[in-house]
């Protein structure tokens, strides 16, 4: 991608060719800008103990002492994992992505795109257990595994714009142009998902289903137990993403000592 | 010369070159027939539902067919670094888009009015009566498709295997595109005034306005080499 060189590129647009010099002598600026040395931390160590417990909590929470519900049974159960995920999918993931890809255009910093590379990844990951987890309630209790209904429409083509989004990356190696690329992409695919649940929205409100909503009533233990399993999977989120962050981080540190030891 | 003329120069530029091969319309317009043909065996004829299908017929023909052109949309510029040259231009990098996006909207235009034409005989359309509100749903889906469609095929040129990348990234994108113009088509061609599409063609529009403004502003990061 920047093979040019950057004399080249400098007539026509300054800012870009000042960008480019950054990407394209990436060997000559990496000793300047040296990646953190990444060593042991223990308060990660924590966090990913704290992360599991909880974790194992909301299991127990879920599995034996929240009371089992009264119409749906034992099949209830899996909303304490069904919901959790949807909601760390679809909000803290996916707009982390979408920040972290505003963020990289105007800085520049190849640590933002890795931040949001690692947060679709886990995006991705915490859709599919939605798109998975609800079928599997929904066959017992809707008679069916899937509807048309908006929410569930919405979670199927936003897991497509970020299955996409992963494509995307997958097939671009160079650091700078598949995280300009991305990000691009990144931004385009979460502008478009409001848009996507609203025109749902409006073509099931036209066509109405059976199914009009999935309200529970939750007591209070429920709602506990909800509230429980919300925060670990959240919390597991935060230490997978710093986790990846962190793995991608030495990744891309390897790639330039690799490329270093090279020249000489 | 003023904003326009200059994108407008890009996208004659694109005119005029399919002009002299007619290799991307015509490729267009060939494989959206052939999507209708397709889909038609899939239809039990004389079907008493046939009247919610046919709008998806339609839609699926023009997105399937539409994509074509976009794939190609780029590559021409890729061939002998026809792109560093339109880079390094002395305008903005919105000029270039908006020319290349002109260009890609007129061939998918194109490319619909034929396979709309096409549709009406084959499904017996009464086209005099349902001409100008297909027409301008056609136009405002077009813009939509083009303007994400342009942007996203500036994106994927360089990669190796950039026409299924393309179809991935776009299709999920154009989902609201693809609903909002099926169903008020087929309001359209259930014998309904416009105005009883009017929902689905102001998301056309809110869609056309962000898409576009959104793509401009994005343009700049997806050329810039």
């Amino acid at each position: 991608m920047t093979t040019v060189s950057p004399g080249s590129t400098a007539q026509p647009d300054a800012t870009a060719a000042v960008a480019d010099g950054g990407a394209g002598g990436g060997v000559t600026t990496a000793a300047a800008a040296p990646l953190p040395e990444p060593g042991r931390t223990l308060w990660l160590d924590i966090l990913g103990v704290v992360a599991i417990l909880s974790v194992l909590v909301a299991l127990y929470g879920a599995i034996i002492w929240a009371p089992t519900e009264a119409v749906m049974g034992h099949v209830q159960r899996i909303f304490y994992f069904h919901m959790p995920s949807a909601w760390v999918a679809l909000g803290p993931a996916f707009t982390i992505v979408f920040i972290c890809s505003i963020v990289y255009l105007v800085k520049k910093d190849l640590r933002y795109d890795r931040i949001a590379g690692a947060s679709a990844e886990l995006g991705v990951l915490f859709t599919t257990i939605t798109l998975l987890t609800g079928p599997l309630w929904a066959k017992p209790i809707w008679g069916a595994y899937w509807t048309w209904d908006p929410r569930l429409t919405t979670t199927l083509v936003l897991w497509f714009i970020y299955v996409a989004y992963l494509m995307l990356r997958s097939s671009i190696t160079e650091g700078h142009s598949r995280a300009r690329l991305s990000a691009v992409f990144g931004i385009v695919g979460w502008i478009d998902v409001p848009i996507v649940f609203m025109s749902i929205r409006w073509w099931r409100t036209i066509h109405p289903t059976l199914v009009t909503g999935e309200g529970m009533n939750l007591d209070s233990s429920m709602e506990a137990v909800l509230m429980l399993s919300l925060a670990a999977i959240t919390l597991l989120y935060v230490y997978l993403l710093i986790v990846r962050v962190r793995q991608l981080d030495m990744g891309s540190r390897l790639d330039r000592l690799r490329q270093l030891s090279h020249l000489r | 010369m003023g904003f326009l003329s200059q994108a407008w120069v890009i996208a004659r530029k694109d005119i005029i070159g399919e002009l002299r091969t007619r290799e991307t319309v015509l490729s267009m317009l060939l494989f959206g027939f052939l999507v209708i043909l397709i889909f038609n065996f899939g239809i039990e004829p004389g079907l008493r539902e046939e009247n919610l299908v046919k709008p998806g017929v339609l839609w699926a023909a023009f997105t399937f067919a539409g994509i074509l052109g976009l794939n190609r949309s780029f590559i021409a510029e890729k061939e002998n670094d026809c792109l560093q040259g339109l880079l390094l231009c002395p305008v903005d990098r919105s000029v270039i888009y908006l020319g290349k996006f002109f260009g890609n909207s007129i061939f998918t235009l194109s490319m619909g009015l034929v396979v709309f034409l096409f549709f009406s005989v084959l499904y017996n359309v009464d086209l005099l009566q349902v001409a100008l509100p297909l027409g301008l749903i056609l136009v405002l889906a077009t813009i939509g498709f083009a303007a994400v469609g342009t942007l996203f095929s500036a994106v994927s040129v360089g990669l190796k295997s950039r026409d299924v990348i393309l179809s991935i990234l776009l299709f999920p994108v154009m989902v609201p595109v693809v609903l909002a113009a099926a169903k008020s088509s087929g309001r359209i061609l259930d014998g309904d005034p416009l105005s009883s599409a009017g929902l689905w063609l102001a998301l056309l529009v809110v869609y056309d306005v962000i898409f576009l403004t959104v793509a401009i502003m994005l343009f700049d990061y997806a050329v810039e080499e």
